[in-house]
């Protein structure tokens, strides 16, 4: 470490995104965000997880420099927020709350009136990366079209071809996959798995648990303001145990056997019957359902989805906190 | 763990172009030009001179009529359109330096800040990072330029109008003093730059107006709403002692210029006025807007 980062009060190391008791209190009195301590490696795709309400824009608005925390403090690639904006912002793409578009310009023009706004950005290179941009998001073909006319799924991609503009070294993405088409969404993954890969590190919010699942590498989850956990998504999802499924016509029988191995919590659900798995082989547990004259057509251990961590981890189902 | 480390450390310092504020000015103003509303805006200011130049031909007939320097502001240059169409050109500034400038003014500056924040656009430019400073010290030298650019639109319509309705040549000045067509066209550029310089403390109004809500139109709806209360109380006689104050008190002062000598002082004291708003409320929407929460 240089001797500049040295002096600076003790954060995890690698850590592009990292803030300690971040808190924001909105003018009304709502409280938004409540003593978040969030560290997103470098190098990761980060699911930023969580119901709406939940505060995760206002987090990302504050890491943004849009808003002032009420306290705690938030640093982005390593340099204090909002105070560093200028020399920060520069690296980082964002996606925030939506794209906003200025209606009355061409797709084209929107891009290129951002870069303008970009102190660092080159002027003689601007109309080829403008292009790179549109042409990343496959919209090449509607540039020329008014902002206005675009479709909500051709704005979210103008929205994140603005974030596209230059290298960045961070994206930030606020529901990216908001009001695309299936194929959209796709798209939109494996551009993230692309850009990762070249080492640009992601924060991706959502609301959408196998939208994180497939492309992070790492998670947060939000509940009320309050950061509920945080790791790695292979962690976040062991931390929930998978459920064994079985499924039969005679449910009531497979039940009653099922509860005799000594499986817990055991729920019937039309033709299935799932549990929580005994600590014995589960051959044996088969063994025992066909034993006792249970028609079982199915039967196996359904790998734990970070939604089941979610509601583990909460207690809850992923509504709306009032 | 050489990659984390890089990433970690702040980033390299970079080096935007010293001119790179004028790119955003130039996307500024063709980002406002190429609104529907600000087309709309101007093409109401050059069709009024039009409108006045069609209603004293058809008063008069067209026959040029002896009407001789009166004194005083707008009547005084009407009566001698006939003899000379560059009459025109005060008599439609003094004719729109009331209302239609300034409300057109209201709704560029109204909109300046406020729009942006309706439209969700302001916090991109604002992570792009254009720094709040310079986007406000750029949104309102483009609201300064509409100054300009709408006078001047109302100066030439006028010329254009006059020269076509109504003979030209050399004047009389309110003094009575004859001129050149000559010094009378550089009298009439003189004028047109002091009415769009009497814009300035209107525009750093609407300017602040435009940094306390996220609503563009209730910007400009609150900027125009000033704008006439201001020239209602400038008409009311007991507040003669604040009046100096107002900035549309010394707006008719630029018929001054028409005097020979030029009478300097209300033009000054106008220029004074104008510095004076655009030193208060630039600063107080500086203040305003560099601690604002961009919520929208
Ligand atoms: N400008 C504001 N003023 C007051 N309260 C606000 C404001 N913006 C958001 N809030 C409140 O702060 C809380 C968090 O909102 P936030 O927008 O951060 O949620 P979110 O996690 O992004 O939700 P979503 O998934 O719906 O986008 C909510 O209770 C919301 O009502
Ligand atoms: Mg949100």
């Amino acid at each position: 470490m240089d001797a500049a980062s040295a002096a600076r009060p003790p954060e995890p190391e690698g850590a592009v995104i990292a803030t300690r008791g971040l808190t924001k209190r909105y003018r009304g009195g709502q409280l938004a965000v409540d003593g978040l301590d969030l560290t997103v490696p470098a190098g990761s795709v980060f699911g930023f997880l969580g119901p709406n309400g939940s505060g995760k824009t206002t987090t990302i608005r504050m890491l943004m420099g849009l808003i002032t925390p009420t306290s705690g403090t938030a640093r982005v690639l390593g340099s204090p927020m909002p105070g560093a904006g200028r020399t920060v912002l520069p690296h980082v793409g964002a996606l925030i709350e939506g794209p906003a578009l200025y209606g009355h310009l061409h797709g084209r023009d929107n891009l290129l009136r951002y870069d303008a706004a970009d102190p660092t950005a080159d002027p003689r290179t601007r109309r080829a990366r403008v292009g790179a941009a549109l042409d990343r998001v496959g919209l090449t073909a509607a540039a020329g079209k008014k902002a206005k006319a675009y479709s909500l799924g051709m704005k979210q991609r103008l929205g994140i071809a603005c974030a596209l503009l230059q290298p960045r070294r961070l994206l930030v993405l606020d529901e990216p996959t908001n009001g695309l088409d299936p194929q959209g969404m796709r798209e939109i993954r494996s551009l993230v798995r692309e850009l990762a890969s070249d080492g640009t590190t992601v924060f991706l919010s959502s609301h959408l648990l196998d939208e994180i699942e497939q492309v992070c590498t790492h998670a947060a989850v939000m509940a009320r303001g309050r950061l509920v956990t945080q790791g790695a998504v292979a962690d976040l999802a062991a931390g929930a145990r998978g459920r064994l499924t079985v499924t039969t016509p005679d449910t009531a029988e497979a039940a009653g056997v099922l509860k005799d191995q000594g499986a817990a919590d055991v729920v019937t659900d039309g033709d299935q019957v799932t549990a929580e798995p005994p600590a014995r082989d589960l051959a044996e547990v088969n063994a025992a359902l066909v034993a006792a004259g249970v028609r079982v057509r199915g039967f196996g251990v359904r790998r734990a989805s970070l939604e089941d961590a979610f509601v583990a981890l909460t207690g809850e189902g992923f509504d709306v906190a009032g | 763990m050489s990659r984390a480390e890089t990433v970690a450390t702040a980033p390299p310092p970079v080096r935007p172009s010293p001119l790179w504020t004028l790119g955003l000015l130039r996307s500024e103003l063709l980002t406002t030009l190429r609104r529907w509303r600000t087309l709309a805006l101007l093409g109401v200011l050059a069709a009024v001179p039009v409108l006045v130049g069609v209603a004293v031909r058809i008063e008069t007939g067209g026959s040029p009529a002896g009407g001789g320097p009166e004194g005083g502001g707008g009547p005084a240059f009407i009566a001698q359109i006939t003899n000379n169409g560059l009459f025109l050109v005060f008599t439609a500034l003094a004719a729109t330096l009331p209302f239609f400038l300034p409300m057109a003014v209201g709704v560029i500056a109204g909109d300046a800040i406020a729009g942006e924040a309706s439209a969700g656009t302001l916090r991109y430019l604002l992570v792009a990072p254009a720094g709040r400073t310079r986007l406000l010290l750029v949104k309102y030298t483009t609201t300064v330029a509409f100054c300009v650019l709408a006078t001047l639109v109302v100066a030439l319509s006028a010329l254009i109008a006059g020269a076509v309705l109504f003979p030209l040549g050399d004047l009389t000045t309110i003094s009575g003093t004859r001129i050149t067509f000559g010094e009378g066209l550089l009298r009439a550029l003189l004028i047109a730059l002091v009415v769009a310089a009497s814009l300035i403390g209107v525009a750093a109004l609407g300017l602040f107006v435009s940094t306390l809500t996220n609503s563009g139109i209730a910007a400009m709806a609150t900027t125009v709403g000033l704008l006439i209360t201001v020239q209602i109380l400038d008409q009311i006689p007991q507040l003669h002692a604040i009046q100096p104050y107002f900035f549309s008190h010394y707006w008719l002062s630029f018929a001054d210029l028409m005097r020979e000598p030029v009478y300097w002082d209300d033009v000054l004291r106008n220029l004074g006025v104008q510095a004076l708003y655009a030193a208060v409320f630039g600063s107080a929407a500086w203040a305003r807007f560099t601690a604002k929460d961009i919520t929208a």
